[in-house]
Order: structure tokens, then sequence, then C-alpha cells
């Protein structure tokens, strides 16, 4: 039962790959590597039950949220070029 | 009663796998970032909700439950706002919809 669903998101994970490859726009990798992210939580969770290890699913916790801040910051370093702005001095519209 | 649980519980892993899968499919089908938008979030609301719901339901009452919960709980919240947050940096960066029937030849100026 676990398998299938692992097996489906693990086919999930490949395709979003190719898009993250082929992506023609900075923006398209990083709505591919976010979806590959949200993909691997549920791997890690999945494979948890899988293997009987629910420790598995703090490391998934983590994952989740590191996913969402390395998002947001590849989105910042694309927007501005550097981590140092702060956004407001360089006219950064709302 | 646990025969009722796992056969739901199997219902939802599939059918979240199948949405997992729709939604990468869709990544890949899609002809420009904004649609494309679309199926991201498809994948993480409903394909990541219905597989945590199938897990939640083979839990039980255990802490595995409420970490599954805290997981669910998350994604529920960030991936809108990552969308988004993706959404506005590709406008501010002068990326616009694809708007009118040109759906062959992808207008991309962005960086």
């Amino acid at each position: 039962m676990y398998a299938m669903a692992t097996f489906a998101v693990l086919v999930a994970l490949g395709i979003a790959l190719v898009r993250a490859f082929l992506g023609p726009t900075v923006f398209d990798r990083v709505l591919a590597v976010n979806s590959v992210g949200t993909k691997t939580v549920l791997l890690i969770a999945l494979l948890g039950f899988l293997m009987g290890r629910p420790e598995f699913l703090d490391i998934a916790i983590a994952y989740a949220l590191i996913n969402f801040i390395g998002v947001v910051a590849v989105l910042k370093f694309v927007k501005y070029g550097d981590f140092a702005h702060s956004g407001e001095e360089l006219g950064g519209e709302r | 009663m646990s025969l009722a649980l796992d056969a739901a519980s199997w219902l939802l892993l599939l059918a979240g796998g199948a949405f997992v899968i729709i939604g990468a499919v869709g990544l890949i089908r899609m002809p420009d970032f904004f649609t494309r938008l679309h199926p991201a979030g498809l994948t993480d609301t409903m394909g990541a909700g219905l597989i945590l719901l199938g897990l939640l339901l083979q839990a039980g009452w255990t802490i595995v439950a409420v970490k599954l919960a805290i997981i669910a709980v998350f994604l529920l919240f960030t991936s809108p706002t990552s969308s988004h947050a993706t959404a506005r940096a590709a406008l501010a960066a002068g990326l616009r919809p694809l708007l009118t029937g040109e759906a062959g030849k992808e207008k991309d100026r962005a960086p």
C-alpha cells in the first residue's frame, strides 16, 4: 500500500526534475524545485511508514520548514542579486 | 474496524499518489510559467493532503499522528505563500502571463 504511493511520488519527483531542467526561466526552476521539495517531504513520511521508523517524520517536518525558507531565499537572491539588501532602499515595490 | 481504516487509508494513499502524478504531469505540459503555478499548487495541497491523511488513518491516536498533522498544516500554509512569492517575483522581473493564443512560442523576457 505504501509502496504504490511511494512509487507514485518517485515518478512525480522525476517528472518535476525534468521541468527543473527544461524550465526556460529561473522562476520555472524555482517552482519545480519547490515541488520537488514538497514531494521529498512526502517521500520521507512514506518511507518512514514503509520501514516502520516513525522518527522519519521529524526529518520530514524539518525538511518542509527548510524547503519553504530555501524558496524564499532563492527568490530574494534572484530579485536583488545578493542577500545584503533589506529591500527598502532599492525602491523594492511592495 | 481496522479493515475499514485500512481500506480508507489505502484509497486515500492511491488518490493522493494520483494527484501528485497529475500535478507533476501538469507541471510539464502547461505552456507558460503562470499556468504552471496551478499544478504545482495542486500537488502541494491535494496530493500531499490526501497522502498525509491516508498515513494519519494508519497512525491512529499516537504522537506520529500529531507529527503528520503538523506537516499537513504547515504545508497548507506555506505552499500557497511560496507560490504567491514566486508569482510576484516573476511579475516583478517582467515575466508576463501568456494571454492571447500564442501558446506555441513562449514569450519569456525574464533574465
